[in-house]
């Protein structure tokens, strides 16, 4: 994702995002004035619903966690220049890992044996849904893009598959596991608060927080502080150099597909140890995709993919508001700011690089005092 | 044994009505992807315009205008994706994503907007169809052996959007391989710069086969909606664009091969409509969401080189910068 134009790098970091979102909400605003409502109005209630009734920033952050696991994923594959939209696939199957531990041991361990080996089997499912396209990226040249698109589907059928059938819990309709024992329970925030005497209104909101916090400080020491890590960045920016330097390209790439897809998986922790206690159909409902506009925003980086989350998280829960507060636009709007999100930020990312170089350009320069341009 | 034969032509017809969306999108992506430009929002294309022809057959009452507001809308999408991919040399990738998740939002907000229906349009009447055309003496033909019951249950009865499709596939190869515009357009896939230096246009040949192929997607999605279907229900294309997508790929960017995989696609989604709580022998039940994966089976393992070698275009993804 280099720019054509150089470009300070605090306004590509910064500049850039806030003139993409800025524009997405114009666009949206203008579809909604053009249905006949007050965007402003519109705007109000998304922030409210976000962040001022009770409870309601937890449910931002809740929605947030899915998307700081799954923005990493696809941040961790950018660093490769591996493109990886299976985040949705790897996801559901990491709740398929996460479901199985806790369905065969959930009864048998402890909280503090069971919740981690739920983790790591949510993790290495993903891992593994992910691996399998970057072996065949890396070693039988099929493309990335097109290996996960047709990864998410398998995911899907076989989730149905199995969630229809032998994981169905016996005796009833709906195409789920049971109920796991409360031993797979990962802790509301707001029941830890209240155990230390803080008020804290209810919200989904739990510890799978932490653990995707934990994860940024991870993926930051993996890209940035660790060998493989440079092997990663090396890769991504020139595979011939990094073969040159003795880097075995292949494997980093399916390695770093590995850490992309445990990445996602483990985005099912918070919505299967830490909100459903037991796999459902679909529970992944488009958080992958979301990563990859996420991870564009957050330019890859994990401060920058917890300020976007942060963002996604306030337009989904504010996004949910919209259904009660307005009877002609709801929730989907949301979907259209996202999807105008990643065009601007993504597709048309160059639109606003240029013009803004260039007026940059011309501001800073004789600040400058017309010296060499550097950089 | 008259039965099963019937059972087998009535799957044969299903296959037809399954695989007419999938064979004009594969054609899409046939012209978007040889021109060197990747187009994964055949899916979004579908789904916009499956709901523009609905919602104007709808307003206005005629399938006709529903099909050309949905081309039109179509084709806007694809410039948009141009603008993007060509213009700006982004990321065709997340372009084409970007304009299946807008077209996601869009369709429903607009859709409860217009007709207040959770996001769907109103059932559609049969003048605001695409009506089954019964071929001449169909009925009277049935009767004779083999050949009748072909003619009556296969080819008699599709409407005309399913045989624009097939003439499609004709189109389409002939385009490719008879024109020089189709030769322009395989050029521009391959190596752009031997384009650009014979004097030909790379943008403007891009910018065409978008167009062409926002024609097709737009065509597929009005058949969803205003033929297949009586009307537009949310995330219609449930997946469609990218079956479509994969059978593009499986048919190796060539219009026959294409079109063979998207019979071979829309057979496996007829038999396991058919097979639906069916219970085979010695199986069990039909392991009918199995069947329904084959399609993206199939393709990971065409693409990972097991059996034949599918080879996309040289160019493709990759933005063309013109030298100075």
């Amino acid at each position: 994702m280099r720019s054509l134009h150089a470009l300070p790098r605090w306004a590509d970091v910064g500049l850039i995002p806030l003139i993409n979102v800025l524009t997405a909400l114009v666009v949206s605003g203008i579809v909604v004035a053009i249905i006949g409502e007050n965007p402003f109005e519109a705007m109000m209630v998304m922030v409210k619903g976000a962040f001022v009734y009770k409870g309601s920033l937890g449910y931002t952050l809740y929605y947030a966690t899915n998307f700081i696991f799954t923005g990493l994923a696809v941040a961790v594959a950018f660093h490769a220049m591996l493109f990886n939209i299976g985040g949705e696939g790897q996801a559901y199957l990491g709740g398929l890992g996460a479901g199985l531990v806790c369905l065969m041991f959930d009864s048998m361990f402890p909280a503090l044996v069971l919740i981690p080996l739920a983790i790591v089997a949510s993790a290495g499912f993903g891992a593994v849904w992910g691996a399998i396209p970057g072996y065949l990226q890396a070693k039988r040249g099929s493309h990335i893009v097109i290996t996960t698109i047709m990864f998410n589907f398998l995911a899907a059928s076989i989730m149905v598959w199995l969630l229809a059938g032998r994981l169905k819990a016996p005796g009833q309709m709906s195409p789920e596991t049971r109920s796991f024992s409360a031993n797979a329970e990962l802790p509301f925030i707001h029941d830890i608060a209240n155990a230390f005497g803080m008020e804290m209104a209810r919200s989904p909101l739990n510890l799978s927080f932490v653990v995707a916090l934990l994860a940024c400080v991870g993926v930051w020491l993996l890209i940035w502080r660790s060998r493989l890590g440079y092997a990663i960045r090396a890769t991504g920016h020139s595979t011939g150099a990094a073969e040159y330097a003795g880097i075995p390209v292949s494997t980093v790439i399916i390695i770093t597909m590995a850490i992309s897809g445990g990445l996602a998986g483990m985005m099912a922790i918070n919505e299967i140890l830490g909100v459903q206690h037991r796999t459902i159909l679909g529970f992944t409902s488009g958080y992958g995709f979301t990563g990859i506009a996420v991870a564009l925003m957050g330019r890859n980086h994990p401060v920058g993919i917890i300020l976007a989350s942060l963002l996604f998280g306030a337009l989904y829960q504010g996004g949910a508001e919209l259904d009660f507060e307005f009877s002609t636009i709801t929730r989907e709007m949301v979907l259209l700011i996202q999807g105008l999100i990643i065009l601007f930020s993504g597709g048309l990312a160059y639109m606003f690089n240029r013009p803004l170089a260039y007026i940059l350009g011309a501001l800073l320069t004789p600040r400058i005092g017309g010296g060499e341009p550097h950089g | 044994m008259a039965d099963l034969w019937l059972q087998f032509l009535l799957t044969i017809d299903a296959t037809l009505r399954v695989a007419t969306p999938l064979i004009l999108c594969a054609m899409a992506g046939i012209f978007s992807e040889k021109s060197g430009v990747i187009d994964i929002s055949l899916e979004g294309k579908m789904l916009m315009s499956a709901f523009a022809a609905a919602a104007v057959a709808a307003l206005t009452s005629s399938a006709l205008v529903g099909l050309i507001t949905a081309i039109g809308v179509s084709i806007l999408l694809g410039l948009l994706h141009g603008l993007a991919s060509i213009t700006m040399r982004g990321n065709q990738v997340i372009s084409g994503l970007a304009i299946n998740i807008l077209a996601s939002g869009l369709t429903v907000t607009v859709g409860i907007a217009m007709f207040q229906q959770g996001g769907q349009t109103p059932n559609l009447a049969r003048v605001e169809r695409f009506r089954p055309i019964e071929l001449p003496l169909a009925e009277h033909l049935g009767g004779v052996p083999f050949v009748g019951s072909i003619y009556r249950e296969v080819v008699s009865g599709h409407n005309i959007l399913v045989w624009i499709a097939l003439t499609a596939v004709l189109f389409t190869a002939f385009i490719l391989t008879r024109t020089r515009f189709g030769l322009r357009l395989r050029a521009v896939g391959e190596k752009p710069e031997a384009l650009d230096s014979a004097g030909v246009s790379v943008t403007r040949t891009r910018y065409l086969a978008l167009i062409i192929a926002g024609v097709l997607c737009g065509m597929a999605g009005a058949y969803l909606s205003t033929a297949h279907g009586s009307g537009f229900v949310r995330e219609m294309t449930a997946g469609k664009g990218y079956i479509a997508l994969a059978a593009m790929i499986f048919g190796k960017w060539q219009p026959r091969g294409a079109l063979l995989a998207c019979l071979l696609f829309g057979f496996l989604e007829a038999v396991a409509s058919r097979l639906q709580g069916v219970e085979v022998p010695l199986i069990g039940e039909a392991p009918v969401d199995l069947i329904l994966a084959l399609p993206y089976l199939l393709t990971v393992i065409l693409l990972a080189g097991f059996v034949g070698k599918a080879m996309p275009p040289r160019a493709i993804g990759e933005p063309y910068l013109k030298e100075r």
